[in-house]
């Protein structure tokens, strides 16, 4: 069902926790759907210098989360936002068709957390969605 | 830890069907040469020994299927439109196994009514629901003799008298329930009856439908004269000898394997609440509950996440939430009994059997609370409730 790689990154998710003095935090999903991905971030000069994440889902939530994070660690926040669910996925080596959502919802926290930051920063950054079970 | 899910096929189940794969292996329905006619003779002997086994009063009330599910399906769709002309309404509950609740949405696209009860928060149904429920254009009632998830057990005989009160045909799916509690057909006093092989040591890809003489209900399958006319294909002689003779089993040793199943269900039970907070057993407590069945909700976690775990520790095991299933919604019997969706997307189903041990019992209970509490660690939802 799942890739070796989704099953490595589940079994030692990479980044987990929190970070207390984090300049950007991000919430996406819901407990209803059964996924709710957190995202902190230390972002200094632009650059994402540490980020942690905290998911209650199924493998495919916190191997993404896992991932996601990794894949965004060290880059400026311009181009961590260009980080696309389909970027996760191939990095995975791939998901089963009914957790593709998995991958949106790590891209739409790595945003969200940013997103978080920009408004910190007195940026006119549009709200977050209202999350529904209709992945 | 999965044996509601199926069972190991026994030795001597096998080595009861392997003459019908190799010596015996003629068609029943060719009597004009004796390899036909020992298929025959043995095929009698079979249904027999499954009418015993059942305490069915007559042989001929034992059709053999392929599947749990067929036996399901026939049971529903075939008394639905035996009776049409009676009426068109069914009566089953919220929680019965997709092969009826898919079968009764089904019949409700081609003109039929159904009323779904709802369960208490144990998942039981009351026979005077029923009796309520009942109208005059009431063809079936269809209720499981034990659920499948949540291990409880129905008032059956109970409900059979209400259903022959009313002279509405009462059918069970007992699929769950062979083998893990005495099942008497005669006693009961129900109409139709499901079981399915592999649920009690038995081969998969083979079923029965009891149907009591006297009951009417159209053909599933329509072809040559098998089962009596009633349903046609030849007979899957070998998996028909496996069924027989686990069914045998199963009753000659049930008091003794329920006992040895409660004892350990109990001891897993109590093992994973003295060791994980945030938990609750879903089903009823101890009494009305199937004695290998143990589901629990463990806050702040979700399921596939925990049987991804167990399975790395080598535990086998199964879950009701969405992500499980590979569906939007958590399982409908935890939605039935009241959870709210995070709480069912926690749930974990342990199923005991016969060949479980102390000692397995006990590797989960020393292994379940790490992989819940490294859940719990990495779970937003857990941050604060330490």
């Amino acid at each position: 069902m799942y890739s070796e790689k989704v099953m490595e990154h589940f079994a030692n998710p990479r980044n987990v926790g929190e970070i207390p003095d984090a300049n950007a935090v991000g919430q996406v999903g819901n407990a209803k759907c059964g996924d709710i991905m957190k995202m902190y971030m230390k972002i200094e000069d632009n650059v994402i210098k540490d980020v942690k994440f905290k998911t209650f889902g199924c493998g495919a939530a916190i191997a993404t989360s896992s991932m996601a994070t990794e894949m965004v660690k060290g880059k400026t926040v311009d181009e961590a936002l260009k980080l696309t669910n389909k970027a996760v996925m191939e990095a995975l080596d791939g998901l089963p068709k009914e957790k593709i959502h998995c991958s949106v919802l790590a891209e739409e926290a790595i945003q969200s957390a940013i997103n978080d930051y920009r408004r910190r920063n007195g940026e006119d950054v549009p709200e977050d969605k209202e999350y529904t079970c209709e992945h | 830890m999965d044996n509601n899910a199926t069972t190991s096929l026994k030795k001597e189940v096998l080595d009861a069907m392997i003459p019908y794969y190799t010596d015996i292996y003629g068609n029943a329905s060719s009597k004009f040469y004796k390899v036909g006619r020992d298929a025959e003779q043995a095929l009698y002997k079979m249904r027999e020994s499954v009418a015993k086994s059942i305490n069915a009063p007559n042989v001929n009330e034992i059709y053999f299927t392929g599947s749990g599910c067929e036996a399901d399906n026939w049971a529903v769709k075939g008394a639905a439109m035996a009776n049409r002309k009676k009426g068109n309404h069914i009566i089953t509950t919220k929680i019965e196994h997709h092969a009826i609740l898919n079968t009764c949405e089904y019949l409700e696209r081609h003109g039929f009514e159904v009323t779904y009860l709802d369960i208490d928060e144990y998942g039981f149904v009351t026979p005077e629901q029923v009796e309520s429920a009942i109208k005059d254009t009431t063809i079936l009632i269809t209720i499981m003799t034990a659920n499948n998830e949540i291990g409880t057990i129905e008032p059956i005989k109970e409900i059979a008298e209400v259903a022959k009160r009313h002279k509405v045909i009462f059918h069970t799916d007992a699929v769950q329930a062979i083998g893990h509690m005495k099942i008497d057909v005669k006693d009961l006093g129900v109409d139709m009856l499901s079981l399915s092989a592999h649920k009690f040591h038995g081969p998969k890809g083979v079923g029965m439908l009891y149907i009591r003489n006297g009951i009417r209900i159209d053909n599933l399958i329509h072809g040559g004269g098998q089962e009596r006319g009633k349903r046609a294909a030849t007979e899957n002689l070998a998996g028909i000898a496996g069924l027989a003779k686990a069914l045998e089993i199963a009753v000659t040793d049930l008091d003794k394997n329920v006992a040895h199943c409660k004892k350990m269900r109990d001891r897993l039970i109590k093992g994973i609440r003295d060791n994980i907070p945030y938990c609750r057993l879903n089903g009823p407590e101890d009494e009305g509950r199937m004695c290998n069945n143990a589901n629990f909700s463990f806050q702040y976690v979700e399921g596939e996440s925990i049987l991804m775990m167990l399975d790395m520790n080598g535990i086998a095991a199964s879950s009701g939430s969405a992500c499980a299933s590979g569906s939007l919604d958590p399982s409908h019997v935890l939605m039935a009994i009241g959870l709210p969706h995070e709480i069912a997307h926690g749930s974990l189903r342990l199923s005991v059997g016969e060949d479980t041990t102390e000692e397995d019992v006990d590797y989960v209970v020393s292994v379940l609370p790490s992989v819940i509490q490294r859940l719990r660690d990495m779970s937003p939802l857990y941050e604060g409730v330490e």
